[in-house]
């Protein structure tokens, strides 16, 4: 059977070897390995975090372990419900986790924008000095951005517990400016310029022209807003240390010292819940802007 | 994640800037465009001078300063003395690097070789990209609550596989030898999809041509990968070195959820952002920890230096 190769999609191993009977046997083995492997590694611990938290915690803390809850016990997940107060932590990172997507979208967009299309003098001063902040590692400047929340300049307002400390520094994230103000270069000029000519102004322009046409890149800045307040642990454990202001991570690490241990599993399964159900709809969006370019090399 | 998003954005080239026409002498005009432009950076200038650049200074001004009863005083190199002469300063040096080492060794090498697997596969593509990247789109705390319970001594998962297996159980984060390599498993286990996917699509970018010609000449699998995926895949690999040494020399959750608080038994998981927080938040004492924090971004911007000398050469 002779069947045309395309050699341009090749990999590796080309599909003349893996369509020969030892091949096949070979790809099989290995994909079912591999199968397993992952299944096991990447979603057990998931299983046992979501079984986990329908045992009883007699049976959560029993040697050996069991491999599935011998009595359920749904009662496990609403003691952890109130126990670690969690529609108020779920409800506060909520807050934390839109808030800050609605003043990154408003403010990194019109920055990006201004330093896109309006260049105003000194623009590429301004943005490099904003790029300069990627090079210096976050956990370095953790202490004086702390003492600044306590204490903000001039206006000398302590911004700890209100959700203004998670909120503004989430601003001042110059990987958005870049990748929307990239992204807006490439919005051709002659069309801003027709609607300028046609009397629209600066804000017009952003509205109803750059932001219809910028809706991949504003998705991947969303997703990753929302990701990153979901996911950071430090700095919301520094900014709201009260317990009725604190996040789903820093809440949980809180109270995990005095909870059993299933309690505190069904804890961290509800708390994981909302990312997982986020990741599977939006995996997609969030692969391709993981890997958007296709990085060539 | 964030240090892999840029890498992936620096590596695209720009588009070519474009210079608006000025008209001459219309200065007005150029001046509401300039005041209209401020008007947009508005926010965000405000947001990085109070939480990017104005932290940046403090926290080199505050390395050289001393608070004393209430009263703020230049000390010279005193904070700097003092955090070297404190015995946790080596450790945690040689816990950091060690866990550096560690973490790339199974959070490096390991991705490449899951990529290069996983590229070859023509079924469960899909699935296979979701199960490994799942767990870096989790609480961190959440993981680290499930590896804890797992790792227990007395009713852990981990030790029960062991044991079935028939191999001698470890005391994990209990003991000084294995506690930093029960961090290690589970950072690697939380992060590692990010740089697999990222090896995914660089391994998609090689021309199956090379390939091709490799297996003419007679080249085995093993050649293959030597000869033409990684030359081929060569600054990806690179970047993503930078970027992990970076990342993994700031490490602080991982060993402050999993030992309640971060210094392990006998000081074992003690890092220096650890020790930075430990003075900070613990002693209060700023000065030590702005300048030992300094100190970490020292040798932090070497590795940052060295990465964005190669994602330039990327753009070329």
């Amino acid at each position: 059977m002779a069947v045309a190769v395309d050699t341009s999609t090749r990999t590796l191993v080309s599909r003349v070897q893996l369509n020969r009977p030892r091949g096949r046997i070979v790809y099989w083995s290995v994909l079912v390995l591999t199968l397993v492997v992952f299944t096991l590694v990447f979603i057990g611990p998931l299983y046992m975090m979501v079984t986990g938290g329908l045992k009883t915690t007699a049976e959560a803390i029993q040697s050996p372990p069991t491999l599935y809850p011998h009595k359920i016990t749904p009662g496990t997940y609403s003691t952890a419900w109130t126990q670690l107060n969690l529609a108020k932590l779920l409800t506060n990172t909520l807050i934390y986790a839109f808030g800050a997507l609605l003043l990154q979208l408003v403010f990194d967009i019109s920055a990006a924008y201004a330093f896109s299309k309006l260049r105003p003098v000194l623009g590429n001063l301004v943005l490099g000095a904003m790029l300069a902040t990627l090079m210096i590692p976050a956990m370095v400047l953790i202490v004086p951005q702390y003492l600044t929340a306590i204490d903000v300049p001039i206006l000398h307002v302590n911004l700890l517990n209100t959700p203004w400390a998670i909120w503004l520094p989430s601003v001042a994230n110059a990987f958005n400016i870049f990748l929307l103000k990239r992204f807006f270069d490439s919005i051709p000029q002659e069309l801003l310029d027709a609607a300028s000519i046609d009397g629209a102004g600066s804000i017009r322009i952003l509205w109803s022209i750059v932001l219809p046409m910028s809706r991949p890149i504003i998705s991947v800045v969303s997703i990753f807003a929302l990701v990153a307040v979901w996911k950071d642990f430090l700095w919301p454990l520094l900014a709201e240390p009260s317990p009725t202001k604190q996040t789903l991570n820093a809440g949980i690490y809180s109270l995990s010292q005095g909870v059993p241990e299933n309690v505190l599993i069904a804890a961290s399964a509800i708390s994981a819940v909302p990312t997982i159900l986020f990741f599977l709809f939006f995996q997609r969006n969030i692969m391709a802007g993981l890997t958007a370019g296709s990085l060539k090399g | 994640m964030a240090a892999i998003e840029v890498l992936v954005s620096t590596t695209e080239p720009g588009p070519t800037p474009r210079r608006t026409p000025r008209r001459q002498g219309d200065f007005v005009r150029e001046l509401r465009r300039n005041v209209s432009a401020y008007g947009f950076l508005i926010g965000a200038l405000l947001c990085f001078g109070l939480f990017s650049w104005y932290p940046m200074v403090r926290e080199f001004i505050m390395s050289f300063q001393k608070q004393k009863l209430g009263r703020t005083q230049w000390v010279g190199m005193h904070n700097f003395n003092q955090i070297w002469n404190d015995p946790s300063f080596g450790q945690a040096w040689r816990n950091t690097l060690y866990f550096t080492l560690l973490a790339l060794l199974l959070g490096y090498v390991v991705p490449f070789f899951v990529a290069i697997v996983l590229n070859e596969f023509r079924h469960a593509r899909a699935y296979l990209r979701v199960v490994v990247y799942l767990p870096v789109m989790l609480p961190p705390v959440a993981s680290l609550v499930l590896f804890q319970y797992f790792y227990n001594p007395e009713y852990g998962l981990f030790d029960h596989i062991l044991h079935a297996v028939g191999l001698p159980t470890l005391q994990w984060l209990q003991s000084p030898n294995t506690s930093m390599i029960a961090v290690v498993i589970a950072s690697t286990w939380m992060n590692m999809g990010g740089a697999t996917l990222i090896y995914l699509a660089a391994l998609q970018g090689i021309p199956g041509e090379l390939y091709e010609a490799a297996e003419i000449d007679g080249a085995g699998i093993l050649r293959r990968i030597w000869h033409v995926t990684i030359p081929q895949t060569r600054l990806i690999l690179s970047m993503l070195l930078m970027l992990q040494i970076v990342a993994t020399m700031q490490v602080f959750v991982e060993p402050f959820v999993l030992t309640n608080g971060g210094q392990g038994v006998d000081n074992s998981t003690t890092t220096i952002v650890y020790l930075v927080y430990q003075y900070a938040f613990n002693f209060s004492n700023y000065g030590a920890a702005s300048a030992l924090g300094l100190l970490l971004l020292l040798v932090l911007i070497v590795f940052a230096l060295i990465y964005r000398w190669v994602s330039r050469r990327a753009e070329q």
